[in-house]
């Protein structure tokens, strides 16, 4: 959650224009992670709870050296491990940086119905407000990546932030500062693909990854947190990133054509009793006669 | 002729149309129902999100939904536990529903007579109370995404997009419900509010009920 003077795009659940919109002017930024020259160290997973402010947890144990299954609302970068067998026998540990991706269709922001609870920064940065959150989890179901995670006594939800607070003051996140093998690199999202695509082209020439690739997934019109993998055609199997990430199209027709429907339909049958009303007004009781007297 | 006005109290000329059971158990569902419309509506679009603050913020709205949800869904059942033979639907319904019109253009003299409630009435309560199961079941889905495990993922958006469009037909049904209630029946409200209504009322609107034998 930041409080820095960064520009804001879209905010979620929000009726008028955005506020601030157009009131300076940040390039898109982007977080560079190569996995091809990353050791696993997990030196980002401590950067990342020292700047947020969470102590570090309990380690769940499940035969590799991940620190826990999943990411938590208090631990929102974790490194995964995955062992990996090729064809021709090489054996290779993968270890994948997981965290939110900042999407540039952000599908968390999309389902959102809280006013201002997800903010997009011009900058690509999608970040939480937890003052605004009403827990209602639909993020969670919007996220193609299933990251967004929800504290259950607080009823917020968390995420990573890409240090916008650190990017607003013009310092680059935690994470990055903490990386002793340079495999995570931050910069304008132009200078980060340029760097991803030299790379690339590196890992292609001079090494046996000749299927290496640029992670920057269309389906949710390309992220601000890119991957360089060794197997851009598999990239399952670093712990789950989908091939082709999308917004689940239920949610796109909930956010979209079901609500309007929905709400003409709700309009239309307000104003359909309403006329109703004007055209053929109450119904009159007959009166039978007995007891006229007491009847009024 | 002098109109004299009868005192509630007496119910000389009126005959008693709900138990005090019947309305404790109808304003449950009702007032129940209500919150979790308005707190619906203002999570469902941003453009009434301001019905949320009205009652008390977005997370107190959140949180309680659910809880209040599930009041209704108890009073729902008990509901049907005290009307359900009176709300099955009967071939004198059929024949109101082919001749619904008339109902609507108040012409109910050309209606078959009904008994406690007329058919339109019964398809208000099954909107209702089907409704009901369907919002509990893809509600509890909503109020705890987390424990849908990560395999079964695609579970949720199915859940949230059931409980709206449940929720739709309960409104479209609602709507009808408050607008005749208020409305276009005058005494109903009365009737749910003191459980009496006038002679004349139950002889126009439920002839069958009026003529039966009350114990």
């Amino acid at each position: 959650m930041s409080n820095g003077p960064l520009e804001i795009k879209a905010i979620s659940g929000h009726a008028g224009t955005v506020p601030g919109h157009n009131a300076s002017r940040d390039y898109p930024v982007a977080k560079l992670i190569d996995v091809t020259t990353c050791i696993g160290c997990k030196a980002c997973e401590v950067a990342c709870l020292e700047w947020n402010g969470y102590p570090f947890r309990e380690t769940v144990f499940d035969n590799t050296y991940q620190t826990m299954p999943d990411l938590a609302w208090n631990y929102y970068n974790l490194i995964r491990f995955n062992e990996d067998l090729a064809p021709d026998g090489t054996f290779s540990w993968l270890m994948r940086k997981d965290g939110c991706l900042h999407c540039a269709d952000p599908g968390c922001l999309r389902a959102c119905p809280a006013d201002g609870a997800i903010v997009q920064y011009a900058n690509g940065i999608v970040d939480f407000q937890q003052d605004n959150c009403i827990g209602c989890q639909y993020c969670v179901t919007g996220c193609p990546f299933n990251i967004p995670k929800f504290n259950s006594e607080t009823k917020k939800v968390h995420k990573c932030t890409l240090c916008s607070d650190r990017v607003g003051a013009g310092l680059e996140p935690a994470c990055i500062k903490a990386c002793p093998t340079g495999c995570l690199h931050f910069g304008s999202k132009e200078d980060m693909l340029d760097l991803a695509e030299k790379r690339v082209r590196q890992l292609k020439e001079h090494t046996s990854h000749k299927n290496a690739g640029v992670y920057n997934p269309s389906g949710v019109g390309g992220t601000h947190v890119m991957y360089v993998l060794h197997d851009i055609e598999n990239p399952e199997k670093y712990g789950g990133l989908p091939k082709d990430p999308h917004i689940p199209l239920l949610v796109r027709a909930w956010k979209g054509p079901l609500k309007w429907l929905g709400n003409l339909a709700m309009i239309g049958g307000v104003l359909g009793v309403a006329v109703h009303y004007l055209r053929y007004g109450p119904k009159e009781v007959e009166n039978s006669g007995d007891e006229v007297a007491k009847s009024k | 002729m002098s109109t004299t006005t009868v005192p509630l109290a007496t119910h000389s000329d009126q005959i008693q149309r709900y138990t005090f059971k019947e309305r404790i158990c109808h304003w449950l569902t009702g007032f129940a129902y209500l919150y979790c419309l308005v707190t619906g509506l203002a999570f469902y679009t941003p453009h009434l999100f301001w019905l949320a603050l009205a009652l008390g913020g977005g997370a107190t709205s959140r949180y309680w939904h659910p809880f209040i949800g599930l009041e209704f869904f108890v009073a729902a059942i008990w509901m049907h536990r005290l009307w359900r033979r009176d709300v099955e639907i009967t071939s004198a319904d059929r024949e109101w529903l082919d001749k619904a019109k008339n109902y609507a253009t108040n012409q109910d003299n050309l209606l078959p007579p009904q008994d406690k409630f007329n058919a339109g009435q019964k398809l208000f309560y099954k909107a209702m109370y089907y409704g009901a199961f369907l919002l509990l079941l893809s509600g509890v889905l909503m109020w705890f995404p987390e424990l849908v495990p990560a395999g079964f993922r695609w579970i949720r958006p199915i859940a949230i997009v059931l409980h709206e469009c449940a929720a739709l037909v309960t409104i479209g049904a609602f709507i009808i419900h408050l607008y005749m209630g208020l409305f276009t029946v005058p005494g109903s409200l009365t009737a749910m509010v003191t459980g009496y209504v006038s002679r004349d009322w139950a002889r126009t609107h439920h002839r069958l009920w009026f003529e039966k034998p009350k114990g």
